[in-house]
């Protein structure tokens, strides 16, 4: 069974993002870039998979700007086996909307005939948590998101979810797409000798046009703003006046 | 100098493996006032990480010099100076004259293990009568059939309580003092080698500081290392590795010291506002910065000409001169702000404030970074 993995580049989680000047998004020149975490979970698990003697082959992909590639020499590091680069954009700034990448991965999965999608429950930049479902849905497959655990047999998995006040375990047939969430594993991270061979693993380059697919975004922002920065406070003398106050401003 | 995808991808595992592996049980060690070397280390070789720039053909991963430089700087996240220290001395300080000079069978014995993380090595250059003058050092290394018959002390030694191996400087011949010495390789549980109590410090607790006895210690002579009587060469050579990596950890561990800084006088809160709102505590900040992106420079420039295969001797000096007389300014000028906090074990500065100062003895002094730079300047005077 092949496993397919795609992986996000997004901005590095310890990165104090910054808001354009002109509000239309997040600034993304020249700030330090990595893979979606949730990717990387992803990714480990696809892999942990291989390394049970479930899985043949781990192929990971990225769509979006020329500069995945790294996010894709990170994956083969870790230990994938080759990578797809889909070119969609030239402008760091242009995100591709889930649609547009579940399009483009539906085309992927029917070219590579992977058993199996093992992609992250959402992606921290746009927080949209939807690519998973959509490609469920093009593809007609069983999908199991918010996976915590995943147990591949055969013709089904069963993959317990993490939900609103507790887990749920399902069982779903193959082929099908997992989301993974953030305690389904701890992701490794390569061995220099590894980080050095994924630079000889293959690396297919393509571009949207490719599939067929139109990428144009179908969603506008409108706006996009810092959370309210936190305001002064102010001393009070006595119990009295912290009530007093707290009674002015409506918390009690 | 353009790093790749491959040097950002290595600053991020060793950051990761100090993550995980090294700062959840830092304080624990600075207590013990030793680490775990073999346990450490064998982590590291298992991650390939001890063999950067070591030849392939023992293990190493024969990249270039900038790719150590990665690794001596992503070091600075451990919170604590001693064990990037150890591991500088094992993989820039005991070993680069072994993988340069080493016999094959010297290296495959020492070498290859020292890269896979299963052998500790350590440097034998200082002594009790004194470290900065180096070509007067007293230990002897006396020819006996095959064997060298060693005899003296070395005082400071890094890793020495822990050590495997030694690559010792001694005098082997008779000659003028800079070319009478040689370097060699001591396995530490060789009979007559004996390492008394650790030396308690001011900083760098987590790691062990030895004087070793050599009483009568028999070595082959096929351990020295390359030509007899080269060993002062060989050593300024190794000198040069060294002194850069003291420079570049130090540049990585000042950029620590001013980013907490930033962090904690953007909380704390004094007169009504922030710390960092008094234009002082902002403009002297500013200023650390520039010294640090100033001793980048310098070190990066240093790492340019190791890869290009020059002669860094000159600036490798002066980049650890300036690492060493920031080290007496810089996290004192942080510690500051930290007021009473700073003062207190408690914090993060004031551990980085004890260690950090070592840089300007530590691996030649101030003083001794400047003679060699006069030398260059050919204003060295000729009673020296
Ligand atoms: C924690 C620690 C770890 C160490 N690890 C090792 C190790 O692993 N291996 C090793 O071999 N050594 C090691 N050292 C020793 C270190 O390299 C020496 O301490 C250093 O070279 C200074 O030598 P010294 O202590 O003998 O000082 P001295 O040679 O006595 O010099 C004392 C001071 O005199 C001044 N001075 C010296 N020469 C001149 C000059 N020509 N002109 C003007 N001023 C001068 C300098 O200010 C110098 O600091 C370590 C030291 C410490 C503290
Ligand atoms: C060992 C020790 C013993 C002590 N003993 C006593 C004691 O017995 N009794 C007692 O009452 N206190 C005691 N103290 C507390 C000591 O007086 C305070 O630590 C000191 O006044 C600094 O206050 P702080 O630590 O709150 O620092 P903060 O007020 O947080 O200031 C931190 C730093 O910010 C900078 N800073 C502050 N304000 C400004 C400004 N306006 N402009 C520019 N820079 C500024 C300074 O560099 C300062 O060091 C002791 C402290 C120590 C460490």
């Amino acid at each position: 069974m092949k496993v397919l993995v795609p992986v996000k580049r997004v901005i590095d989680y310890n990165v104090k993002v910054r808001v354009k000047s002109d509000g239309s998004g997040v600034d993304l020149a020249n700030v330090k870039m990595s893979m979606n975490p949730f990717d990387e979970i992803a990714v480990e698990e696809a892999i942990r998979l291989k390394e049970a003697g479930k899985a043949d082959e781990v192929i990971v992909v990225s769509i979006g700007v020329k500069q995945a590639q790294e996010t894709l020499r990170t994956a083969l590091a870790m230990g994938a086996d080759r990578a797809i680069l889909v070119i969609a954009a030239d402008d760091v700034h242009q995100d591709i909307e889930p649609l547009a990448v579940a399009k483009i991965l539906k085309a992927v999965v029917e070219a590579e005939g992977p058993g199996l999608v093992i992609a992250g429950k959402q992606a921290i930049d746009n927080d949209m948590n939807a690519t998973g479902q959509m490609l469920s849905a093009l593809l007609g497959w069983s999908q199991g998101t918010f996976a915590s655990e995943l147990d591949v047999d055969g013709d089904t998995a069963v993959i317990t979810r993490e939900v609103d006040g507790g887990l749920q375990t399902i069982k779903i047939k193959m082929p099908a797409i997992v989301t993974a969430d953030l305690r389904l594993n701890e992701p490794r991270y390569a061995s220099l000798p590894n980080i050095m061979k994924a630079k000889k693993k293959p690396l297919d380059e393509k571009t949207a046009a490719d599939f067929g697919v139109d990428v144009t975004p179908r969603l506008e922002i409108v706006k996009t703003t810092e959370p309210a920065a936190r305001s002064a406070g102010i001393k009070v003398g006595s119990v009295d006046e912290l009530v007093a106050k707290l009674k002015e401003v409506g918390a009690v | 100098m353009l790093l790749t995808h491959e040097h950002n991808e290595l600053r991020r595992t060793v950051t990761r493996w100090v993550e995980d592996e090294i700062n959840p049980h830092i304080d624990e060690w600075e207590a013990a006032g030793i680490f775990p070397a073999h346990e450490v280390f064998k982590s590291l070789g298992d991650r390939g990480l001890l063999g950067v720039h070591k030849p392939e053909k023992f293990g190493g991963m024969g990249l270039d010099f900038s790719f150590a430089a990665v690794m001596a700087e992503a070091l600075a996240a451990i919170k604590a100076g001693g064990v990037p220290m150890a591991i500088g001395a094992q993989t820039d300080m005991c070993t680069p004259a072994l993988a340069q000079h080493g016999s094959d069978a010297l290296r495959e014995e020492f070498l290859r293990p020292a890269i896979a993380g299963e052998y500790v090595g350590c440097i034998g250059v200082s002594e009790p009568g004194g470290g900065s003058d180096v070509a007067a050092l007293k230990t002897t290394a006396r020819k006996d059939g095959d064997d060298y018959v060693i005899n003296g002390t070395k005082l400071w030694i890094t890793n020495g309580t822990q050590a495997d191996f030694c690559c010792l400087l001694a005098n082997t011949g008779d000659g003028p003092i800079h070319q009478n010495k040689s370097l060699i390789i001591v396995p530490m549980k060789t009979k007559g080698v004996e390492v008394t109590k650790k030396i308690t410090k001011i900083g760098m607790n987590s790691s062990d500081t030895a004087q070793i006895f050599f009483d009568d210690v028999r070595v082959p002579q096929r351990n020295r290392i390359g030509e007899e009587n080269k060993g002062f060469i060989y050593q300024m050579q190794q000198f040069q590795y060294e002194r850069l990596w003291c420079a570049l950890n130090a540049a990585a561990v000042f950029q620590r010291a001013i980013d907490i800084t930033v962090d904690y006088t953007k909380e704390r809160k004094a007169f009504g506002r922030s710390l960092s709102d008094n234009q002082w505590i902002g403009f002297k900040l500013a200023e650390m910065q520039t010294e640090v992106e100033a001793l980048n420079a310098l070190n990066w420039k240093g790492v340019e000409m190791v890869v290009a295969g020059q002669d860094a001797t000159k600036v490798a000096t002066m980049a650890k001169l300036m690492a060493g007389k920031l080290s007496r300014t810089l996290p004192d000028g942080c510690l500051q702000f930290w007021g009473g906090m700073g003062y207190s074990d408690e914090s993060e500065i004031s551990r980085l404030y004890r260690d950090a100062r070592l840089t300007a003895i530590g691996g030649g002094a101030d003083e001794v970074m400047l003679q060699i730079l006069t030398k260059y300047m050919g204003i060295f005077g000729s009673n020296h």
